[in-house]
């Protein structure tokens, strides 16, 4: 098994965070990972994604043109990433702020509303994590028990007092996941 | 007629002085006349006395001292040009039990090294910085300095230093005593008697210094450079005291940390 | 500590492994994409884990003579930076070949030249193996792949470094610094005592005890004819390290007609080529580089009795290649294929180049 996802959105959207938690997940059941962010100018608040690979074999490149999944999260994203989904691969997307909806019928493509779902939580900051949810509804490549493990290798000690709220926003994307 | 070798003349009975037991025998490569040798000496007799010749490294520049390591019975290490007091940061950083410092003329020091220079005496390294002044460049053939004089001829400024050309001279130790990391800081000369009692004294104090750890002791040498100059030697000291010494006052800037000059 | 399995950031790989490497020193100063060195580095407070030494300075300049001072005293030194910050530090690395200091340069490679961008590149290559900075030397030169890679070559540069007295340097980029990938830890190692770094080291600056001559750390020699001699001296370091240092990774080369021949992350994209190669048909194998001085020439003197031809894959307009052509001395065809100024090629480009440049050339 490989999957290579892109997630991509806007810096302070948890894009890169939501990537190393699943990467620390795959580490935690044993497979080989891989996390490779863009770094650069647009690490100050434009746009931000990385190329997460988790696989049970040698990882060989970490950057990628091709993806099984795509993770989209704001429109830019979706104006470039939508073309490197592999056919029959998956696209999943958070509709708000969008304005050109996916137009592939050769993938697969999901919805979650995240931002309104972490809205209503009451936290804007568990967004990334009702995303991963809605993920792993769509590839259940690595085991709740895992990813809660990621989850704990990957914040602060401090904000481990935030860890139930952070399952439950996994839990609510698993349960809002909507196919397009 | 049979040769006089230098035990007939010196006897035990008749030694009225001796070099330090942390010079070696190899003669000094200075001309003639020059400050290097009274300084070199200085330091070696402050590192005898305090009996630190095993727990002491020093760092020699680029430029005439470049050999300073033939002279001085002690482990050296030679840094890149205006680079020493980086080098001699780290080893004090890593061994902070040792006596550790710098020997740097003008060009190294205010020039191609300022940068380590300041940020050396900014940190507050517990080092001392023995800085050599005569205001050209010696070892390359007399040269323009950071330090020449208004008006000073050397090669590259063969009608004197012109400053709206060639800019200012630059008083590096007035400007290293204004930051918080240096402790002491001072201006001497080893031209006279007189004065190779007061530098010898100074350089004393700045090692003792180093115990106190609470940062750098810096010692300028105002010297001469009478082939960098081109006076004889007695006539080089003259011009100095004349020159040198009205734009480069001799005195304690800082001391125990507090500026005492005015 | 046991060994223990970690998600890092190769540059954080870097900090990490010096600690527990038992380093005594790092000097530097901050550069993207390498800046996660200093900063883990602090945020660990080595200070307090093995007594390690840390300080930003205040230029790289700066940096590469902190670690000349410290390698001088035996101490086991390392200083990272980006390209820019590499060609600052030169001059250093010079007198630190010619004083023969042991220390490890880690430089996380950018596009240049000049400014260039902060994105990855391949394009120091000659900086790092044909010298660098002035007079006759040379680094031994490691070259990771992986973030393991970066965590192992620490340890293995500084053995390296002391066991030579030659500075080594790890010539990474922005993909292999900035990537996390799974990292097994190893244990602390103690840093030597000061009576352990005297025996290793009988040259350290030290403070002279009346047992002995005083030490001296220099690069100088004003008499041509023992300036000669110590060139020599240093040609004949080489020699052996060119004999027993020689490190490199086959990948299916056994059955390969074509060898696609490539180091760092640019090893990785070849080996996806690879395998896009392979399931047409191709029979494609890779001569990954892990040592790029000293350059692996006996092995692709062996490969070029068998196969029909090699495609230098890297991150410049060609610097490797110069050395892949000399060791096939134009036996089987050669040719380079490299994207630049930061541009990351895709394997589907490495599968085009090889098919037109050498299959169909």
């Amino acid at each position: 098994m490989t999957e290579e996802i892109i997630i991509a959105g806007f810096g302070g959207q948890g894009v890169l965070s939501m990537g190393k938690i699943l990467a620390y997940s795959g580490l935690m059941q044993g497979q080989e990972v891989s996390w490779m962010p863009s770094y650069g100018p647009e690490m100050r608040g434009g746009t931000s994604n990385v190329t997460t690979i988790i696989s049970d074999e040698r990882i060989s490149s970490p950057i990628l043109n091709k993806y099984d999944t795509a993770i989209i999260l704001n429109q830019q994203s979706m104006d470039k990433f939508e073309s490197m989904v592999k056919p029959g691969g998956n696209l999943l997307y958070d509709p708000n702020g969008i304005i050109r909806h996916p137009e592939r019928k050769d993938i697969n493509i999901y919805k979650v509303e995240a931002t309104h779902i972490a809205t209503e939580m009451g936290n804007v900051k568990v967004f990334n994590m009702v995303v991963l949810g809605a993920y792993l509804k769509i590839k259940p490549i690595v085991k709740m028990e895992n990813v809660m493990k990621g989850l704990k290798k990957s914040i602060p000690v401090r904000n481990h007092k935030l860890l139930p709220l952070n399952e439950e926003a996994i839990k609510n994307g698993m349960k809002s996941l909507v196919k397009a | 007629m049979a040769e006089i070798t230098i035990q007939d003349i010196i006897k035990k009975e008749n030694l009225v002085y001796t070099k330090s037991k942390v010079m070696t025998d190899a003669t000094l490569s200075y001309c003639p006349g020059c400050g290097h040798g009274t300084a070199h000496r200085l330091i070696a007799e402050v590192i005898e006395e305090m009996d630190i010749q095993s727990q002491t490294v020093g760092v020699c520049p680029v430029g005439c001292s470049v050999l300073m390591y033939n002279f001085l019975d002690l482990d050296m290490q030679q840094a890149a040009h205006g680079r020493a007091p980086a080098v001699a940061t780290a080893i004090k950083r890593l061994m902070p039990e040792k006596f550790v410092f710098t020997y740097q003329g003008d060009g190294d020091l205010a020039a191609i090294g300022t940068a380590e220079t300041i940020h050396a005496c900014n940190r507050g390294e517990n080092i001392v910085i023995i800085f050599v002044n005569n205001g050209i460049y010696g070892m390359t053939g007399g040269q323009m300095a950071p330090t020449t004089l208004k008006g000073m001829p050397s090669s590259t400024c063969p009608y004197g230093r012109d400053i709206e050309m060639m800019g200012n001279p630059l008083k590096m130790t007035e400007l290293v005593a204004q930051l918080a990391g240096t402790y002491y800081v001072t201006r001497q000369s080893v031209h006279s008697p007189r004065n190779v009692r007061r530098a010898k004294k100074a350089i004393r104090l700045a090692f003792e210094n180093q115990k106190l750890k609470r940062g750098v002791s810096f010692v300028e040498i105002v010297s001469n450079c009478n082939s960098g100059w081109k006076l004889p030697p007695v006539k080089a000291n003259e011009w100095m005291e004349e020159n040198m010494f009205p734009f480069y006052p001799l005195g304690d800037i800082k001391v125990d940390g507090e500026i005492v000059s005015k | 500590m046991e060994k223990e399995l970690r998600l890092m950031k190769g540059n954080e790989a870097i900090a990490e492994a010096a600690i527990r490497s038992g380093a005594d020193a790092y000097f530097g100063y901050p550069i993207t994409p390498q800046s996660e060195v200093i900063e883990y580095l602090m945020a660990e407070k080595p200070h307090e884990r093995t007594g390690m030494v840390v300080l930003q300075a205040e230029s790289e300049v700066a940096a590469i003579n902190m670690v000349y001072g410290a390698a001088g005293c035996g101490r086991m030194a390392m200083t990272s930076s980006s390209s820019p910050g590499v060609s600052l530090k030169q001059e250093g690395i010079s007198y630190i070949a010619g004083a023969e200091l042991p220390c490890l340069i880690v430089n996380v490679v950018r596009a240049g030249p000049g400014l260039g961008t902060i994105q990855p590149a391949q394009s120091d290559y000659f900086q790092s193996t044909k010298g660098g900075g002035h007079g006759d030397y040379r680094l031994i030169v490691l070259a990771p792949a992986s973030v393991q890679e970066m965590y192992d070559f620490v340890e293995l540069g500084f053995e390296l470094a002391f066991k030579y007295r030659n500075p080594v340097m790890i010539q990474s980029d922005g993909i292999i610094g900035q990537m996390m990938e799974k990292v097994v830890i190893g244990p602390q190692k103690q840093r030597r005592t000061p009576e352990e770094i005297i025996k290793q080291c009988p040259w350290a600056t030290v403070g002279k005890p009346t047992t002995r001559e005083r030490n001296i750390i220099t690069s100088l020699d004003l008499v041509a004819a023992k300036q000669e001699e110590f060139n020599l001296k240093l040609i004949k370091k080489y020699k052996e390290v060119k004999e027993n240092e020689v490190r490199y990774e086959l990948i299916n080369t056994e059955d390969a007609d074509y060898i696609l021949v490539a180091y760092g992350s640019s090893a990785r994209l070849s080996m996806k080529a690879m395998d896009l190669l392979r399931a047409k048909g191709i029979k494609v194998g890779i001569l990954r580089l892990i040592t790029l001085y000293p350059y692996p020439t006996k092995i692709i003197g062996e490969l070029t009795k068998k196969v029909k031809g090699f495609l230098a894959v890297e991150m410049s307009a060609g610097q490797m290649v110069e050395d892949l052509q000399l060791a096939v001395q134009f036996k089987k065809p050669v040719a380079h294929f490299g994207r630049l100024g930061g541009v990351i090629p895709a394997p589907e480009e490495i599968v085009e180049a090889l098919e037109q440049k050498i299959i169909g050339g």
